[in-house]
């Protein structure tokens, strides 16, 4: 097979799995109100993919926040401009940062136990044993992970922001020497609604990819010890490229 | 679970099978002209087969013949390319999803790892299809999931997760599983694989057992000849894609034909080979590596 012929194939296996990760998508959407009855079982995933995944989204957040403070700082220092560090961190946290790192750490946090746990499952015939048993495994397994990881997305988004802010307010104001007025001044002037809505919004549509390649990757994965892993790698890699590509789009479309 | 379906399904006579051997009419699994092909690999070429209500049937033939995917074309999990299957009223192949799972919910079944649910522990285990079926208050669930554990000797083990139980208690918490929603169908998927004899015994025991007190049709696929042997009211053996022999086990064990005997006694030599299709073996090994 020449080189336009790999691409050629490439390019189809690419589309069938588009096609394939789409239809999988519209079961889980004509699901959804049925399992949205059974909350208990979604709150349950909330807390595995959102509370679980707390401890690393606040130390990032964290670090992220005095990074961006330190480095914004030097710039802005140079233009005499030191006293928008504020709105200048939160603008950047808010609109970019904030949803963006946390989908990304959300990937190889909650993500990765996702789909190995549902790829496990299929491996152990847990999954054949629920059909057996006259138990959909889209909807009592796949849909309450989904659903949990959509809703925990733009929670822990919410807090890897504030607490991005609390450090970008201990490295400008505690060690850096801003006014403190002035930098919360600054914020609420140049942070807009239209920029949190951005927040959100993104943070909404990055928690649908994340949850549905982490899903769909362990559901259709191999039953096998080296199938589940590969399940377990393509849903970090699927979801990073997937999230910046999208971060992108979204960026230029609401510029 | 729904009288009307299962008044399809049940014994009508609620008892053992041994009193309705002998009434040809009495099927509860017809298999008529099924074929099934894995790629290139034809599994079924016009696989016929009765299963009788009541009675412990089991479905014999060496690996790789297709007795899992007997299995799974019984409970819909695979449709045939050619053929029927009939399951009491129900045309398998043709199951939308719903009545699919109609039809489940009258079947139970024992996978060979168990296949528990490894986050719950096995009360939970056993009391999952009550809890997703019915609404059955928790303390009504607790004593119907206590009986099912105490029949098959485990209600002391209620609390542990399934990483603590040897393989036989894991299948013995399975079968309990299987049954708390008192099926009419069980299916045995080699259940006697990787058991000590004790286990085995216990597990030979139930199986019989339970078909009988229960009324239920029992399906054990498996290759152990000598537990089928004490199991098993009638018997079949695959191989070639087909149905080779069927009848009382006694009467296979004393077959002339070459490839039952061969089978039943555990021969080498034989029309089943011992090794998988393969080029010449001089020529395989002087071959260069990395080509086939």
């Amino acid at each position: 097979m020449g080189l336009l012929g790999e691409l050629g194939a490439t390019l189809a296996s690419f589309l069938r799995t588009l096609g394939s990760m789409a239809i999988f998508l519209g079961r889980l959407i004509a699901y959804t109100p049925a399992g949205l009855m059974r909350f208990r079982l979604v709150v349950h995933q909330v807390h595995n993919t959102g509370a679980l995944s707390l401890v690393i989204i606040m130390l990032s957040g964290f670090f992220v926040g005095m990074v961006l403070a330190l480095q914004g700082f030097d710039l802005l220092a140079r233009f005499n401009s030191e006293n928008v560090l504020g709105g200048a961190t939160a603008l950047a946290l808010i609109k970019e940062l904030g949803p963006v790192i946390t989908a990304l750490l959300f990937a190889g946090r909650a993500g990765t136990a996702l789909a190995s746990e549902i790829g496990l499952m299929k491996a152990t015939d847990q999954l054949s044993a629920m059909e057996m048993m006259a138990v959909d495994p889209m909807r009592r397994v796949v849909l309450p992970r989904f659903l949990g990881g959509i809703i925990a997305m733009p929670l822990l988004v919410a807090v890897f922001t504030a607490i991005g802010i609390f450090g970008a307010w201990t490295i400008g104001v505690a060690l850096m020497g801003v006014d403190p007025g002035v930098f919360w001044s600054q914020m609420q002037s140049l942070v807009s609604m239209d920029d949190v809505r951005e927040g959100i919004f993104k943070s909404v549509v990055f928690g649908v990819t994340a949850s549905l390649v982490a899903v769909y990757e362990g559901y259709t994965a191999w039953p096998t010890a080296e199938g589940v892993g590969r399940a377990t790698t393509r849903t970090v890699v699927i979801t990073a490229v997937a999230v910046l590509i999208l971060d992108y789009m979204i960026t230029a479309a609401l510029l | 679970m729904s009288a009307q379906v299962s008044t399809a399904l049940r014994d009508p006579d609620g008892g053992s099978g041994h009193t309705r051997a002998d009434d040809p009419g009495d099927n509860l699994v017809e298999m008529r002209g099924v074929s099934f092909r894995r790629g290139e690999m034809m599994i079924f070429d016009g696989l016929d087969m009765n299963i009788r209500r009541g009675q412990v049937t089991a479905i014999m033939g060496p690996s790789g013949t297709g007795k899992t995917t007997l299995l799974r074309l019984l409970t819909g999990q695979l449709r045939p390319d050619a053929g029927t299957v009939r399951v009491g009223d129900y045309d398998v192949p043709t199951l939308g999803l719903n009545r699919l799972y109609d039809l489940r919910r009258q079947m139970g079944m024992l996978f060979q790892n168990g296949a528990l649910l490894t986050d719950y522990n096995v009360f939970d285990n056993v009391a999952f299809p009550l809890r997703e079926h019915t609404r059955l208050p928790e303390r009504l669930i607790r004593h119907i999931v206590l009986t099912k554990l105490h029949a098959v000797g485990l209600r002391g083990a209620a609390w542990l997760y399934p990483a603590e139980l040897s393989g036989g208690m894991n299948r013995r918490v399975a079968l309990a599983r299987a049954i708390v929603m008192d099926p009419d169908i069980l299916i045995y998927d080699e259940p006697f694989v990787g058991l000590d004899p004790i286990s085995m015994g216990v597990i030979v025991r139930l199986i019989r057992r339970l078909n009988d007190a229960l009324g239920l049709t029992s399906i054990v696929v498996s290759h152990d000849i000598h537990e089928l042997e004490v199991v098993a009211d009638e018997s079949f053996l695959l191989a070639e894609g087909r149905v080779v022999a069927h009848g009382p086990h006694r009467e296979l064990m004393a077959q002339d034909s070459a490839l039952v005997r061969q089978f039943m006694h555990g021969e080498a030599d034989g029309p089943v080979p011992y090794h998988f299709p393969a080029p010449d073996y001089a020529t395989d090994l002087l071959n260069t590596p990395g080509r086939r």
